[in-house]
C-alpha cells in the first residue's frame, strides 16, 4: 500500500489522481501507525512552508516522517519541507537533506538587455525544464561508480531509469533548494538548483511527477518499484 | 539551456461539452473535453486552458464535476476559467483538480479578488485573464503608442473599461497574480500573428509570466512571439482544434526555428 501523506497543502488529490491512472492503490492519511506501516510513502504539496510545518508539528508528524524506514517521496513543498531549513516564513524544516531552501530572485538585469534572444527569469520558476544539465549526465556518463564516490549519484539510476537522456518535468516553485551532498538531478534556472535528492530511502523531486506527462509517470513507476 | 516555452490549446465548454467544431481524426466525440484533453495530452500539449462559456450563474453543479472528470485523466496542468467571480468558487475549482484558475471581468470589477485568491490558492493558481483593444485617441495629453492607446475590456470584449492594459497589467502583479493570460482583440480570430509589440512591452515591463493569446495562425507566428517578446506561452484554439497546425507539427517546427519547447518522443 502506498500512502500519501495528508496534510493541509494542496495538490493532494493531484498525486491520488496520478496514481490512479497507473493503478496503484494508495491511501491518504495523516494517521503515524498507516504511515508506519505502508510500502512506500509520499509526501506531496503545494502551499506555505510556515503554515505546513507548523501543522505538522502540531500532530507530531514531523517525528514521523523523518523516522520513516520505508522509500519516501517528497514532492515540491514536500521536499523543500524535508530540507534543514526555508527562507519561506523562515522555517526550520524536517532536516533530512542539507541543503537549504531560498528565494528566486528575478533576473531583472537580464530582461532589460534590448530585444533579442536573451530571455528574462520570472518568478515563480513555473513550466517545463530539465531534470538534468548536460554536464550532469557527461559527469556521470563516464564510470557510475567514480560519481558515487564522489557523492554524486548517477542520476538516471533508481527513479531515473527508462528516461530519455534530457527530460522534461514540470516546475512551479518560488524557493529552490541549494545543491547539496544529497543532489542528484540538477536543473538550472536562474542558478543551478536541486531538481532532485535523496538519502538513504528519502528521495525528493522539486518538480510534479503528476503533472509532468510520460517521463512523471515513469518517476512515480520508478519509485513504486523500488525495492 | 532555459525554461520551454509553452504550447496550450484552448477548449470552450459550454454546459460541459466543447463548443466549436473540433476536429481531431479518429475522435469519435468531438464534444468530450475529456477525450479531448487527453487527446492533446498526447499530442504533446504543455498545459490546457479550458474556458466555461455557460450562460447560467451557476456555475458549480456542471464545471466542478467536469474538472474533476478532467483532472483525473490528464497528466499536464491545466487552468480553469469562465465566469468566475468568487472564492469560494475558485476553491472548489482547485480542489477538483485544476491546476490554476483564470478570472477576467470579476477582477476588473473587484480588484482585490485577485489578492484574496492569491492569499487562499497561492499565486501560482491565479491566471488573470486580460482582453484589450486598441483604441485610437485624440487627446494628446494621454499616454498613447503613436496616437493609439490600449483599453481592457470586459465581458466577454463587449464593454470597453476605463482601464489602460499596461497599467492593468501591472496592477494585477502588484494584487499577486501568478500569470496574465493577454488576448489581443484586433488579432483574436485573425490568424494574421500575435500582438508582439503590446506584448513584448508587457512582457518585459512585468516578473509574473505571460500568456500571449489571439492571432496565431503559423507556426512562423509562435517563432515570433517567442523570440520578439518575452511570452512564456502561446495560446490558441481553432488552428489546433482543426488540424490546421497540430501540436507536434508546431513543435518539430519551432525547434528547427531554435526555439525550445518540449519535445515528446
Amino acid at each position: 500500500m502506498i500512502a500519501i501523506v495528508k496534510y493541509n497543502a494542496g495538490n493532494i488529490g493531484s498525486v491520488t489522481n496520478a496514481l490512479h491512472r497507473l493503478c496503484i492503490e494508495n491511501k491518504v492519511t495523516d494517521d503515524p501507525a498507516e504511515l508506519q506501516a505502508a510500502d512506500k510513502v509520499i509526501f506531496p504539496g503545494v502551499g506555505e512552508a510556515g503554515t505546513a510545518m507548523k501543522y505538522l508539528r502540531e500532530r507530531g508528524l514531523d517525528k514521523v516522517i523523518k523516522e520513516l524506514k520505508q522509500p519516501v517521496l517528497g514532492i515540491c513543498l514536500g521536499m523543500q519541507l524535508m530540507c534543514h531549513h526555508s527562507e519561506e516564513g523562515n522555517t526550520d524544516c524536517l532536516g533530512i537533506f542539507d541543503s537549504p531552501v531560498k528565494l528566486f530572485r528575478p533576473s531583472r538585469a537580464l530582461r532589460q538587455a534590448p530585444s533579442g534572444n536573451s530571455q528574462g527569469e520570472k518568478v515563480p520558476h513555473m513550466g517545463w525544464n530539465f531534470l538534468n544539465t548536460d554536464d550532469q549526465l557527461e559527469h556521470n556518463e563516464s564510470d557510475p561508480s567514480e560519481n558515487l564516490k564522489s557523492g554524486i549519484l548517477d542520476p538516471r539510476s533508481l527513479l531515473m531509469q527508462g528516461l530519455a537522456k534530457q527530460a522534461d518535468v514540470y516546475y512551479v516553485h518560488s524557493y529552490y533548494a541549494e545543491i547539496c551532498e544529497h543532489t542528484i538531478g540538477i536543473c538550472n534556472y536562474i542558478l543551478p538548483f536541486s531538481s532532485m535528492l535523496q538519502k538513504d530511502n528519502f528521495y525528493a523531486t522539486q518538480f510534479h511527477p503528476e503533472k509532468s506527462a510520460g517521463v512523471g509517470e515513469q518517476i512515480l513507476k520508478n519509485f513504486i518499484s523500488l525495492p | 539551456m532555459a525554461l520551454k516555452k509553452r504550447i496550450i490549446p484552448c477548449l470552450d465548454i459550454k454546459d460541459g461539452r466543447t463548443v466549436k467544431g473540433i476536429n481531431f481524426v479518429g475522435l469519435r466525440d468531438a464534444g468530450d473535453p475529456v477525450a479531448l484533453a487527453q487527446q492533446y495530452a498526447d499530442q504533446g500539449a504543455d498545459e490546457l486552458c479550458f474556458l466555461d462559456i455557460t450562460a447560467t450563474i451557476e456555475k458549480r453543479d456542471t464545471l466542478v464535476p467536469l474538472v474533476k472528470e478532467i483532472a483525473a485523466v490528464l497528466n499536464i496542468p491545466f487552468t480553469v476559467g469562465g465566469g468566475i467571480n468568487d472564492v469560494a468558487l475558485a476553491k472548489e475549482i482547485i480542489k477538483a483538480g485544476a491546476d490554476k484558475v483564470a478570472i477576467n471581468s470579476a477582477a476588473v470589477k473587484r480588484p482585490e479578488l485577485i489578492s484574496e485568491l492569491a492569499a487562499e490558492l497561492g499565486s501560482q493558481c491565479v491566471v488573470v485573464a486580460v482582453d484589450t483593444k486598441r483604441i485610437e485617441i485624440n487627446d494628446p495629453t494621454e499616454s498613447s503608442l503613436n496616437g493609439f492607446t490600449n483599453k481592457v475590456f470586459v465581458a466577454g470584449g463587449r464593454i470597453e473599461t476605463a482601464l489602460e492594459t499596461i497599467a492593468w497589467c501591472e496592477e494585477i502583479e502588484r494584487l499577486g497574480a501568478g500569470e496574465i493570460l493577454l488576448t489581443s482583440m484586433d488579432h483574436d480570430g485573425t490568424k494574421n500573428g500575435f500582438a508582439l509589440e503590446l506584448t513584448d512591452l508587457i512582457s518585459r515591463k512585468l516578473n509574473i509570466p505571460i500568456i500571449a493569446s489571439g492571432g496565431g495562425g503559423t507556426a512562423a507566428h509562435f517563432e515570433e512571439l517567442f523570440k520578439d517578446t518575452e511570452a512564456s506561452a502561446g495560446l490558441a484554439a481553432s488552428i489546433f482544434h482543426f488540424g490546421e497546425l497540430p501540436v507536434p507539427e508546431l513543435k518539430k517546427q519551432l525547434v528547427e526555428a531554435g526555439v525550445e519547447v518540449r519535445v515528446v518522443e
